[in-house]
């Protein structure tokens, strides 16, 4: 495709194969071993293992290949991938950041990656050090008093966080039915507290895209536990009455949890701990840079109030004659939500982060997020519409609105940047912004890259106008182009299954 | 077919309602499908349950969202259109026929009268969309 703009620097890919399943690539009786003789005497198998747990199939249909073609097929696979190794990756929302590489040496030293959960106490020190500095080092980002990091992602330490609320309330004789959420928050937040057995009540947005306080005023009486709040919404704006908020939730006997999934806009500048919040989570997939595209795994760890410590995980790693033990007498505990420690190679990682870059780096770290999401936000504001004008945070949101009436929507938009070599922002979402696209640069990008984003959103917008159709087809330089993902939805095909000529 | 026919009646949350004697069949609008883009799977309440006016009887879902649907008036179920669980388009191609979700027996007949009419909904739904 032609455009004006010789900065886009397309090429063609080069050149290797498309590639078939592995399941479609065997070949009956290739193996990628051989074995020596048999030694010594044999014994038939359903002599050593009860046959109700022997199959019986002969392995039918798993794939059968030699070594060279099972290492090129994974091989020329791993060259499809797209990730923060390979460019911008704008997905709004997940804050897909570069992952340092000295996280990966660190997690990989043998102290660190050789222990087992299930070690003494003394001969796991460093490893319980770790996640004691951690707590240390988010309950000061965060300005909280004591944290958790068992949880295993951000929606494992809403459901934590709720747990906690409940438990205190009940303690207090007060137990209450209702959690209020603003449209705004994360799709998450009223799933767990439905989950946590509360009835979730919504409160609408403002004009303005902020939670509105005469709503919230309204709404908050003395049914009403908690209220879960993400922070910068995710309309990307601050809920600048935050402290407000939070005084009139303690005024009225609630609580304020704070899911903070977006404090890659907050991180060594503000801290919630003193807006008021009393429970908050945070990702340190997102904020402190571990891997998460393709699963993660991710670490949640939940922030609390001097009030709400009790109330914490067990066990927890306290320091006690000079020692790290792990301490298991934690009576008002909610108990155990994770098999041992949560995710101690995330955390492992995370701390690294926050070691290499020290309070100063963070904060940099943080204004320059905000500084991008602006960047593309004026360069971008004259073409597509941004329907929250505020003050922008660590992400923008536009809309398809100025580009509907060529018959365009966010998803072509979103499918052609994939031929400009960009993966796609978060689209449709958040639900209160119809068409929208939510970008996400991070500070991780420098100018030169986002200028490329830019152009390649203006010369799109251009196409919008020029060759609509065109658009409707994107992507077009890609091995497969675009999905029907409406069949995909409907009758979803999940696995492999071996057409009649496949079968043995 | 308009878009908006006027023997149905509307609510801000975008759902219709047929009013039919003591029974009244619910669906959503054609500016929801068409919001909503290609409807793959839509989850229906049990014939039988009482729901009251504003409650959740289920949910439409997208390839871009799931989204809940309301109760416009409140009322026991009588009918569910088990023919969405197979053509879950139907709610896309004829929102107002084949595309109907449920039957309710009408509980109290006085919030019928708080249910916009066709103009006026189509008069909310301009006001919102600038």
């Amino acid at each position: 495709m032609s455009n004006d703009n010789s900065r886009i620097k397309k090429v063609r890919t080069h050149i290797s194969q498309n590639e078939s399943l592995i399941f479609e690539r065997s070949r009956s009786g290739a193996v990628g071993y051989k074995l020596p003789k048999i030694d010594v005497p044999t014994t038939e198998v359903n002599e050593l293992v009860n046959s109700k747990y022997l199959r019986t199939d002969d392995l039918a249909n798993m794939p059968e290949l030699a070594e060279p073609d099972v290492v090129r097929h994974f091989t020329r696979l791993s060259t499809w991938n797209y990730g923060t190794d390979t460019g911008m990756f704008p997905l709004g929302s997940c804050t897909m950041k570069y992952n340092p590489k000295i996280n990966e040496l660190v997690a990989r030293l043998e102290g660190f990656a050789t222990a087992h959960p299930l070690l003494p106490e003394e001969s796991a020190q460093g490893c319980l050090e770790v996640i004691y500095l951690a707590e240390q080092l988010l309950a000061e980002i965060t300005g909280m008093a004591a944290v958790t990091l068992q949880p295993a992602a951000g929606a494992h330490g809403e459901m934590t966080g709720i747990m906690m609320i409940r438990a205190l309330l009940a303690c207090r004789g007060d137990a209450r039915k209702k959690v209020l959420i603003p449209d705004s928050a994360h799709g998450t937040n009223p799933a767990t507290a439905a989950i946590c057995g509360y009835t979730v009540e919504g409160i609408r947005s403002n004009e303005r895209g902020l939670t509105d306080l005469a709503e919230l005023e309204k709404r908050m009486d003395d049914s009403v536990a908690a209220l879960m709040l993400t922070n910068p919404n995710t309309v990307g704006l601050f809920e600048e009455n935050i402290e407000k908020i939070c005084k009139l939730m303690h005024e009225r006997g609630g609580l304020v949890y704070m899911d903070g999934a977006n404090m890659n806009a907050l991180c060594a500048v503000a801290r919630p701990g003193d807006m008021g919040v009393d429970v908050m989570h945070m990702n340190l997939h997102k904020t402190m840079s571990t891997p998460h595209g393709g699963g993660g795994p991710g670490a949640g760890p939940v922030a609390v109030t001097k009030e709400l410590a009790p109330y914490l995980p067990s066990p927890m790693v306290i320091k006690q004659d000079g020692k790290f033990v792990l301490d298991y007498n934690r009576p008002q505990s909610i108990g155990r939500i994770r098999a041992f420690y949560g995710n101690f190679g995330v955390v492992l990682r995370a701390v690294c982060y926050m070691l290499t870059l020290g309070s100063e780096g963070l904060r940099e770290n943080t204004e320059t997020a905000v500084l991008n999401a602006n960047y593309i936000a004026h360069h971008l504001r004259d073409i597509y519409e941004i329907p929250y004008e505020g003050k922008i945070m660590h992400e923008v949101i536009f809309s398809d609105k100025r580009q509907k009436k060529y018959g365009i929507t966010n998803g072509d938009i979103a499918k052609r940047l994939i031929d400009y070599g960009f993966h796609p922002p978060t689209m449709s979402f958040p639900l209160i912004v119809p068409g929208s696209l939510m970008v996400e640069p991070t500070e991780s990008e420098g100018r030169e890259e986002m200028d490329l984003f830019i152009d390649a959103m203006k010369s799109i917008d251009k196409e919008a106008q020029e060759n609509p159709e065109m658009l409707k087809h994107a992507p077009h330089t890609t091995r497969v182009g675009r999905f029907d993902e409406v069949a995909a939805a409907r009758n979803p095909v999940l696995r492999w299954q071996a057409t009649k000529s496949e079968e043995k | 077919m308009a878009d908006y026919p006027d023997n149905l009646l509307y609510t801000k949350d975008h759902e219709w309602v047929r009013v039919d004697g003591t029974s009244a069949t619910v669906g959503i609008t054609h500016f929801a499908q068409a919001e909503l883009g290609d409807i793959v799977y839509v989850e229906l309440p049990k014939v039988g349950e009482k729901l009251a006016q504003n409650d959740s009887f289920g949910s439409v879902e997208s390839v871009k969202a799931v989204s809940e649907i309301f109760m416009p008036i409140s009322g026991a179920i009588e009918k569910v259109n088990e023919a969405l669980n197979d053509s879950p388009e139907h709610v896309n191609n004829d929102p107002y026929g084949e595309g109907w979700m449920i039957t309710l027996k009408i509980e109290n007949p006085s919030e019928i009268d708080a249910l916009m009419s066709a103009a006026e909904y189509e008069d909310f739904l301009s006001e919102n969309r600038n």
